[in-house]
């Protein structure tokens, strides 16, 4: 944007290049970052978008792209690819009638909430609106799926992996952090040896977990001759797999949870924490009324993070179970794998989406409700 | 301890206000080594495998070297010597190497930029920018005009629509929006860009190189870059870099030798991070790299053969991967955990 401004400064001489890269220097810096962000993320999200609305197909001498519209997405949602996405839905039962009551009477109660308090905007409540709509339909899906007769599918599978494995990943994380908070002995070894599972290669802990869970041949193989139950198979059984992906990712990620709350401890104000003791305020008084305010926001911080990453999960099932049995472990992002590897981009690109929309809708759920709120708690 | 107590309250009520009773600390002490047994167990039979003969693991488990079975070098030898092990080690150390130098510094600069100076962009400069790109794509994919043409053409466009159409409007972005889509750019699932990422580079002829994963890695960790640095130079004190541009000295000057040495912790604590998921990432390797870029992930998933994984190979890669990330992150443990939490606080 150089050299339009011309004719009212023409007797000014012309700033050379040092002085016009210093005046533009804001937008220069951040020029290389934009530029690699829009060839690697913006282009490709759009070329993808196209994808997800075409079929493709080999040809003799390359391939063909048809716009087909909104069909790959069809397919997945409600055609012959149902029940590989959603998955097969189940007889609806009294408790799946009075879970989904419960679902749907808490969000109506929050959105209730919110409209009443005279604080409501537009665009607040068109996201509130979008969050509820949201949360009710994965609500729905995950208890059809669940009730007798029904198999989960992979979007299922993926929340069931971002929720169950984040919150087991907090809650060890912190209780770790309050132990290692103590005033004890060693308590930097115990810090750089949790520390150390995050530094692992996911892939290598598949491989780990396969060993250790060996029926035959793992560490564990006499205690399980013992129980006598050496011939059962984990990765035979839709829950005890995905269990065994839970327990290797939290193996993996708890230690992230528990060093950025060990660090969010020790921050904390320490005058109020002698004082409260010293008035005979108990550990679990200490905590709710003095750490847990300290820490919440990052806590919030941090979770949210786990949550954006958790649904990208792929290598962890990929390795240790190849989504199976069946497609009982098998993630979004692994589903948008295998499509791809049978050629098929369209549907490929369509199941990527719908992980970018859950994923999206979620995190930015997340932040709005619970980081922000425990952030302005703090101040 | 005479101080005459009875032993039930000796043992439930501690000494002194900061300390535990005796069962409290036991039961912490419980607790940590149980954790500790959590983390050890699984690396140490790794690393015990590694050193197995394929009949130590066939014939049931020993635990123990020199007391159940002998330890041999076996699968050391194989897959160090015979096997082409150095060539993806080479490929990963490289990989992650560069692509972690580039988005540290490239992200630097831009949370620099975002935090100290005020800049807009104009809304209608990125509306057009976006509605030629999809011109473009769609000119491309459905009319199959030449790709270097195409985008020829949009540039042009693009920088004639920048002199004349934008300088009338108003509407414009400011740091705090650049920074909000910088970041939001995490969320994206890699899976959803890897396709097109695949397509551009088959087209440019770099498929199964390491520019292609330098590159790519640089892009999806530029988002944690940005946001973890930002906080380490809102955080520093303005007087020192107001008085050296009073001096004369520029913006870019201001940056490299004032700004950078100060956050100097923070940075080492982005670098490492950025660098751990570098080395250990999975899925782009998987779709961009297969024979002569392939990194260490990707050749580790790859041991599962028709006969079953070896145990005893896959371990000796799993051990020599892990084992320089973990001596060089437990020696920076804290310096990452004070980085993530200056991030996490404020973020």
């Amino acid at each position: 944007m150089t050299a339009a401004t011309s004719t009212a400064f023409d007797a000014a001489p012309r700033p050379t290049f040092g002085e016009w890269l210093d005046r533009h220097s804001g937008r220069v810096m951040v020029l290389p970052a934009v530029v690699i962000l829009l060839c690697f993320a913006i282009f490709p999200l759009i070329v993808s978008a196209y994808l997800a609305l075409s079929r493709f197909a080999l040809a003799p001498g390359g391939f063909t792209l048809r716009f087909i519209g909104l069909s790959n997405f069809r397919k997945l949602l409600t055609g012959s690819q149902q029940y590989h996405f959603l998955g097969t839905f189940g007889a609806l039962g009294p408790l799946q009638w009075l879970l989904l009551a419960v679902a749907a009477a808490a969000l109506l109660f929050l959105l209730a909430r919110y409209l009443l308090s005279g604080r409501a905007t537009i665009m607040g409540t068109i996201g509130r609106l979008t969050s509820v709509a949201v949360a009710f339909g994965l609500a729905a899906v995950v208890v059809l799926t669940t009730a007798a007769g029904g198999v989960p599918g992979t979007l299922v599978t993926t929340l069931l992996y971002v929720f169950a494995g984040v919150l087991v990943q907090f809650l060890l994380g912190l209780g770790l952090a309050l132990l290692c908070a103590q005033q004890i002995r060693g308590r930097n070894i115990f810090r750089v040896l949790f520390f150390v599972p995050l530094m692992v290669t996911p892939v290598g802990i598949a491989y780990t977990f396969r060993m250790l869970a060996d029926m035959q041949k793992g560490p564990f193989a006499p205690l399980m001759r013992a129980f006598g139950i050496s011939e059962w198979s984990w990765a035979t059984e839709a829950w005890s797999a995905r269990l065994m992906v839970l327990v290797g990712d939290t193996w993996q990620w708890t230690p992230f949870m528990f060093i950025v709350l060990l660090a969010a401890i020790e921050n904390q104000p320490r005058d109020q924490v002698e004082a409260a003791r010293l008035d005979g305020a108990s550990g679990f008084q200490v905590f709710r009324d003095i750490t847990w305010p300290a820490i919440a926001p990052t806590a919030a911080t941090i979770v949210l993070i786990r949550l954006i990453e958790a649904f990208k999960i792929i290598d962890l099932p990929n390795v240790l179970t190849g989504g199976g049995p069946g497609l009982a472990t098998e993630s979004m992002t692994l589903h948008s794998f295998i499509a791809w590897r049978t050629q098929d981009l369209g549907g490929s690109a369509a199941v990527g989406y719908m992980l970018l929309f859950v994923s999206t809708v979620v995190c930015v759920s997340f932040f709005n409700f619970v980081v922000r709120p425990a952030r302005r708690f703090e101040a | 301890m005479s101080d005459g107590r009875p032993l039930a309250r000796k043992l439930f009520e501690p000494a002194a206000l900061d300390r535990q009773a005796p069962v409290a600390k036991a039961a912490t002490y419980g607790l940590l080594l149980l954790w500790s047994l959590v983390v050890l167990v699984p690396l140490y039979w790794v690393l015990i495998t590694s050193f197995k003969l394929p009949g130590d693991v066939t014939n049931g488990p020993f635990y123990l070297p020199f007391v159940d079975f002998t330890p041999s070098l076996s699968a050391w030898n194989f897959m160090l010597l015979e096997n082409n092990t150095l060539q993806p080690y080479v490929n990963s150390a490289v990989v992650a190497l560069a692509s972690t130098i580039i988005a540290v510094l490239v992200g630097s600069l831009a949370a620099y930029a975002l935090v100290r100076i005020r800049f807009q962009v104009k809304l209608a400069a990125v509306a057009i920018f976006l509605i030629l790109l999809v011109a473009t794509i769609v000119a491309v994919v459905t009319f199959g005009v030449a790709w270097p043409v195409a985008i020829a053409v949009a540039i042009a466009l693009f920088l004639i629509a920048l002199l004349t159409l934008t300088r009338r409007t108003k509407l414009a972005l400011g740091n705090s929006d650049v920074e909000f889509w910088i970041i939001s750019n995490r969320i994206m699932p890699p899976i959803v860009a890897v396709l097109p990422i695949y397509v551009m580079f088959q087209q440019l002829r770099l498929l199964d190189t390491q520019v292609a994963l330098i590159s790519t890695y640089t892009a999806v960790n530029l988002p944690i870059v940005v946001w973890l640095t930002r906080d380490f130079f809102a955080g520093i004190p303005l007087d020192l870099e107001e008085s050296a541009e009073i001096d004369g000295a520029s913006k870019f000057r201001v940056f490299f030798t004032i700004a950078l040495p100060l956050v100097r912790s923070g940075l080492v604590a982005t670098f490492l991070l950025v660098l751990i998921l570098a080395w250990n990432e999975y899925l782009l390797a998987l779709f961009l790299s297969n024979a002569e870029a392939q990194t260490m992930p990707v050749l580790v998933s790859a041991q599962n053969t028709t006969r079953g994984p070896q145990w005893w190979n896959m371990s000796v890669l799993i051990v020599v991967m892990i084992a320089p990330v973990v001596v060089i992150a437990s020696l920076l443990q804290k310096h990452i955990a004070r980085g993530l939490l200056v991030g996490a606080v404020k973020g």
